[in-house]
């Protein structure tokens, strides 16, 4: 007859005081967390893409940009590096140099490119955050309290059902396409995500011999919440948070392009590339260069989630999160 | 070379080897200047404690070690072929056919996708021309020979329907069914029972007597080498310490650290236990039950009784013990005095008071009565916090000032021999039986009347268990608390236990003085797990 | 065996409640009213009326919601407001385009994603893991419209190996299908083969730390062997369920493809509906890709009682 114990025997890893191996291969000093971190080439690389990035997004008023609303429909679709005459509506004229060439109104698409990193980089953090801590009261309450858990998963299931792309489409159709919306709208299908890594963690934290030393210490359930279960939450949590900021910039500019997004009027990534749409046969660029800025930004904080992930948590795959 | 010099000689032979180990790890080499024989039909075992480089060294021989461990000089012999620098194609060849390999955890040993009998047949199949008819005659001849129930269905069974023992012998079917001229078993039975345990050590000397195999044991068991070995080699953190036949070893041991070593490892003995005064018990257990409900709908609810009626009690400066194999319940019971899983019926009592039905909010109480000590040290103490934080959180939440709490932590750290200053330290720092040290220190901050040790020394070393047993009994003499001492191992019971019970499926087999019980056993079971015991009847190390 | 099948088709039902419930309220709870919302602005004042009608509007919520669950059990899943027609119908006119390049991109993607992330974790760390996991962040990274522009302009126009867009049907013609299914199958792979085999490689590398890979080598069995036999098969069950969860991905890329190479399949449809902001349309189809969704996985679950024998017993 099996019972409990032998199940528990049975799943128990040998202690490790056993295993010669172990006792012979463990290094014994390890450098500061924060140095490991930082000495890692992914946490780099993607780190200063970012920085570049966000220092030319904040610093774009000065880097040759113009009014990345303004018009000039007589300098439209011109080529990457021409200089031309630019005409306001008030009649001004100046001249100014293309450095991605315009689009078929004749914006200049350096300048909402680089104001449009604007937006995008607000709304992956916007999402990130939002997320995370929506997910993190979600994933606490599954983990800890298991009468709640079946409910709460079953909810995230069914928000998991569906598409993100089609849930987000169909939020910012019905509530408006304002920045607070297509946050919401983007965040909500990156929610369960979330709650299952830090519902994960919990669960299995929760079996550590240490969580029920502090349970007979008499601790508060706040405090062994708190104490013990959450640190271990904090490095998988800053990993899942950095790749949902990265799939929020990427659906946040599929969104402008289906058209869905931000209204048409502001510089955002998938709106250049969209209003490029139409001349794309004949003039490339209009989509090709913002998409590249696009996909550097991405790609710079994959790489950077990927360095974080390979220092601090690399078990991180297994516990149940997704880049 | 004539026949009979071919016969004599050595199956392996292990000269000088030393093995280097990569930058970072605790000392440069795994082991240094290591030389031993293994002759056919002779077992050798390997003895050591953790970190001595046993296991390395059946790597080494196998052929199996990581690319950063490697062997920097000497040699390995098996029937007369250099293994070091052979080619791994050569290596692969004589896997299986020449030398083979039993491991530790017979739980994860088997892949779990496959069936036992294609995880044999790939044995068969990797190095002799066979039809599938043969080869799966051949499984099922040797899966009887191990002594498996009902072979047939053995083989067409998946890996997690067989309990450890059974997979174990699977294991030994695989390394011995080509019939390999050595054999490696590296702590094979360390992870069973202590009856599955005889059992299986029987079966290898069995078949070792069948066909003459040579046997390398390795072991930190003392009492298994004692029951199966024929020589003993005796490792220290690498170093060769002392090698000879069974007897000299373990009777006449010449060197101070084998002494040492024999010293510690406790006695199948009824020591002198200071007498205990009458007072009133300090933990009064009355017909404890613990039933699970396991499966789901639609599937049939089963009702699995993991205790059944169990009572007990504990005066002050008792330790009374709690003997059984895995399966028993022992640490059930011992969970649901501290409550920290819920009875589902019977009573504790102490002082008056009855714990059983309370509710989780009013346990505070006992809290402070009953506090436990866990098996496994590497994982009962926050990694990330220190050490004080963990040992002054008990008394923190029993509203006790931090200061003092700090100032009480600090005499604990001197009561359980370790330096105060460490209290600002994080367990990373310290070894297994010093993070155990501190678990006794955080669990006396609560100034229990009662302390629950389940398997608190399971997991140490021989050496550092008896430190530690020494500690407990130390500390019990002091502060006149009374222990509930889980274990599997009779031989530690019998050193530090008062009064013992034995339990198996959940009931009370046998219980009373040790004396009694140990050695003058009325149970048909006790008299199973005593005799299973390994190593009886032998006196280790001899004169000092 | 049944009772389990049972069991994993019945543990959906609650799962499908839950999708159709937010899919319900997603309209409800809207600002506005309903029916002004898909009437919109062209519409007057008997439009709505009539709408409201329809929809049964005037009933409670729960009314509303038990009429609607009612409807999509007989298979009536509505109609589309602005192309006045079933949306049974135009998903039945819609379908083949995106089921042809659904499939074309999952046969791609295991052919290509399971040998790499097998090769890389075996490699586990050397160059060639290196250069396969670089490879797999960009295909995470750059957006599938990029990607499909930039096939577009690299195959289309400048080479002239495969057309710009359009969508050939399979009746005829089969290289013409195939042809036109080319380049938005690459497209649409890249970032699901990025997935799988990011997925495969950690699986893998993690069964060879595994106790029985170091019995295996024991037995002196191939290197081979080893891989393929011992660490894939086990780790074919996370892989199998992140194939299962990467659907979401490839519905959302779907959606893009459709629109940068101008198939007319679902996607298409989903992004005229969204444009025309025709709610009823958006629901069904949002509705409809949910069910999919929940399908497949359920699919992929019911796989587990051939990949994982302890699943089954």
């Amino acid at each position: 007859m099996k019972t409990i114990d032998d199940a528990v025997a049975a799943s128990v890893p040998p202690p490790s005081g056993m295993h010669d191996d172990e006792a012979l291969l463990r290094p014994r000093r390890r450098r500061s967390l924060m140095r490991r971190v930082l000495a890692n080439w992914s946490v780099r690389i993607g780190g200063a893409v970012l920085l570049i990035l966000i220092l030319m997004a904040i610093f774009a008023p000065w880097l040759g940009t113009i009014d990345p609303q303004v018009m000039d429909p007589a300098n439209g679709n011109l080529l990457p590096g021409t200089r031309a005459e630019f005409m306001t509506l008030a009649g001004d004229t100046f001249n100014h140099l293309y450095i991605m060439g315009s689009d078929s109104l004749g914006r200049d698409i350096w300048s909402r490119t680089l104001y449009g990193a604007r937006i995008s980089i607000t709304v992956g953090l916007a999402v990130a955050m939002l997320a995370v801590f929506v997910g993190i009261l979600i994933g606490l309450l599954a983990g800890y309290f298991r009468r709640l858990d079946g409910v709460i998963m079953r909810i995230m299931d069914g928000v998991m059902a569906i598409p993100g792309i089609l849930f987000a489409i169909s939020l910012v159709a019905l509530f408006g396409g304002t920045l607070t919306t297509v946050i919401v709208a983007i965040a909500i299908p990156e929610i369960p995500r979330v709650a299952r890594l830090l519902r994960s963690v919990v669960l299995t934290v929760r079996e550590e011999p240490y969580v029920e030393a502090a349970i007979a210490l008499d601790t508060p359930t706040w405090k062994v919440l708190l104490r013990h279960i959450l640190p271990n939450a904090v490095a998988p949590l800053i990993i899942q948070g950095t790749f949902v900021c990265a799939a929020a910039i990427l659906v946040e500019a599929i969104l402008s392009f289906l058209g869905v997004g931000l209204p048409s009027e502001m510089a955002t990534w998938g709106n250049i590339m969209a209003d490029g749409r139409a001349q794309f046969n004949q003039y490339p660029h209009g989509v090709l260069l913002p998409g590249i800025f696009l996909s550097l930004t991405v790609l710079a904080v994959n790489i950077f989630g990927d360095g974080l992930r390979d220092v601090l948590d690399p078990k991180f795959n297994k516990r149940g999160g997704e880049a | 070379m004539t026949l009979q010099t071919t016969v004599a000689s050595s199956v392996l032979s292990i000269d000088d080897l030393t093995i280097s180990l990569p930058a970072g790890a605790d000392r440069r080499h795994a082991v240094r200047h290591v030389s031993f024989d293994v002759a056919p039909g002779k077992v050798v075992c390997l003895v050591g404690e953790s970190g001595s480089g046993k296991s390395v060294i059946a790597g080494a021989v196998m052929g199996l070690l990581p690319d950063e461990v490697r062997p920097l000089a000497g040699s390995i012999k098996l029937q007369g072929e250099e293994l070091i620098g052979a080619s791994s194609d050569k290596l692969r060849r004589l896997r299986g056919t020449s030398m083979a390999m039993v491991f530790q955890e017979p739980m994860t040993a088997l892949n779990p996708v496959m069936t036992c009998g294609a995880q044999v047949d790939e044995m068969l199949s990797q190095h002799v021309a066979m039809t599938p008819a043969l080869r799966k005659a051949r499984i099922l001849e040797i899966f009887r020979h191990v002594k498996l129930p009902d072979p047939e269905r053995v083989f067409a069974s998946y890996p997690h329907q067989l309990s450890g023992g059974q997979r174990q012998r699977i294991v030994i079917a695989i390394a011995l069914i080509l019939k390999p001229a050595l054999l490696i078993c590296d702590e094979p039975t360390t992870a069973l029972d202590v009856t599955t345990q005889a059992e299986i050590l029987r079966l290898i000397l069995e078949l070792q007597n069948e066909h003459g195999t040579a046997v390398l044991f390795i072991t930190h068991d003392f009492g298994v080498v004692a029951e199966i070995a024929d020589e003993v080699v005796v490792l220290q953190l690498g170093d060769m310490v002392e090698k000879g036949s069974k007897l000299d070893v373990l009777t006449k041991p010449r060197e101070a650290y084998t002494r040492m070593l024999l010293g510690a490892v406790p006695e199948l003995s009824a020591p002198q236990r200071p007498p205990l005064g009458d007072a009133a018990p300090l933990l009064d257990v009355r017909d404890l039950c613990k039933t699970y409900k396991t499966g789901s709908w639609p599937g049939r609810r089963r009702l699995v009784q993991a205790v059944r009626g169990i009572s007990l009690s504990i005066r002050p400066g008792e330790t009374l013990g709690i003997v059984g194999e895995s399966g028993s319940g022992k640490s059930t019971v011992a969970r649901c005095i501290a409550r920290l899983i819920d009875p589902t019926s019977g009573d504790i009592l102490s002082g008056g008071h009855s714990f059983a039905r309370q509710d989780v909010k009013h346990l505070s109480a006992l809290r402070r009565l009953v506090q436990v000590i866990f098996q496994d040290p590497y994982r009962s103490l926050n990694p990330r916090q220190t050490v004080g934080a963990s040992i002054i959180e008990g008394p923190v939440n029993f509203g006790v000032p931090r200061e003092q709490a700090w100032a009480r932590a600090e005499e604990l750290m001197t009561l359980v021999r370790l330096s105060p200053d460490a209290l600002r330290r994080y367990p990373s720092e310290f070894s297994g039986g010093q993070r155990q040290r501190i678990s006794i220190a955080r669990a006396l901050a609560c100034e229990p009347k009662v302390l629950i040790a389940d398997e608190a020394v399971s997991a140490l070393d021989v050496s550092v268990q008896a430190q530690i047993l020494d500690l407990l009994a130390d500390i019990q003499q002091r502060l006149s608390i009374g222990i509930l001492f889980i274990t599997h191992d009779l031989r530690v019971a019998s050193q530090i236990c008062d009064r013992v019970i034995v339990m198996s499926q959940g009931e009370v087999v046998e219980q009373g003085e040790i004396k009694d019980v140990f050695f003058a056993p009325r149970h048909a079971y006790t008299k199973t797990l005593l005799a299973a015991a390994p190593g009886q009847g032998f006196s280790f190390g001899g004169t000092a | 065996m049944f009772v389990l099948l049972a069991r994993r088709i019945l543990a959906t039902v609650p799962v499908l409640v839950i999708v159709a419930l937010i899919v319900f309220l997603m309209l409800r709870l809207a600002p506005g009213d309903p029916a002004a919302v898909i009437v919109g602005n062209s519409g007057t004042s008997a439009d709505i009326a009539r709408v409201r009608a329809q929809l049964g509007l005037d009933a409670s919520l729960p009314v509303q919601f038990a009429h609607w669950v009612g409807q999509l059990a007989h298979g009536n899943l509505g109609e589309s407001y602005f192309m006045k027609m079933k949306v049974t119908d135009l998903i039945a006119q819609r379908i083949e385009p995106t089921v042809s390049l659904s499939a074309l991109t999952l046969v791609i993607t295991i052919l290509l994603a399971i040998p790499l992330g097998v090769v890389a974790a075996w490699r586990h760390g050397g160059w060639l893991d290196r250069l396969l996991m670089g490879f797999s962040v960009l295909g995470f990274s750059i957006p599938s419209f990029v990607i499909g522009y930039l096939m577009i302009w690299a195959f289309a126009l400048h080479w002239h190996w495969f057309p710009t867009q359009g969508y050939v049907r399979f009746n005829d013609g089969f290289w013409g299908w195939l042809h036109h299914l080319v380049l938005p199958a690459i497209t649409l792979s890249i970032i699901y083969v990025a997935l799988i085999a990011r997925v495969t490689r950690a699986a893998v590398a993690e069964a060879l730390t595994e106790d029985y890979i170091r019995t295996a080598r024991a037995k002196g069995v191939s290197e081979l062997r080893v891989l393929l036999r011992h660490a894939l098969a086990n780790a074919a069950i996370p892989i199998a369920t992140v194939i299962g969860i990467g659907v979401a991905l490839l519905i959302g890329g779907v959606v893009v493809t459709e629109t940068v190479f101008a198939i007319p399949g679902l996607g298409q449809l989903t992004v005229d509906a969204v444009l025309s902001r025709d709610f009823p349309l958006i629901q069904a189809i949002t509705l409809f890709f949910s069910v999919i969704y929940v399908i497949i996985n359920l699919l992929v679950d019911l796989s587990y009682l051939v990949l994982d024998p302890r699943v089954r017993y």
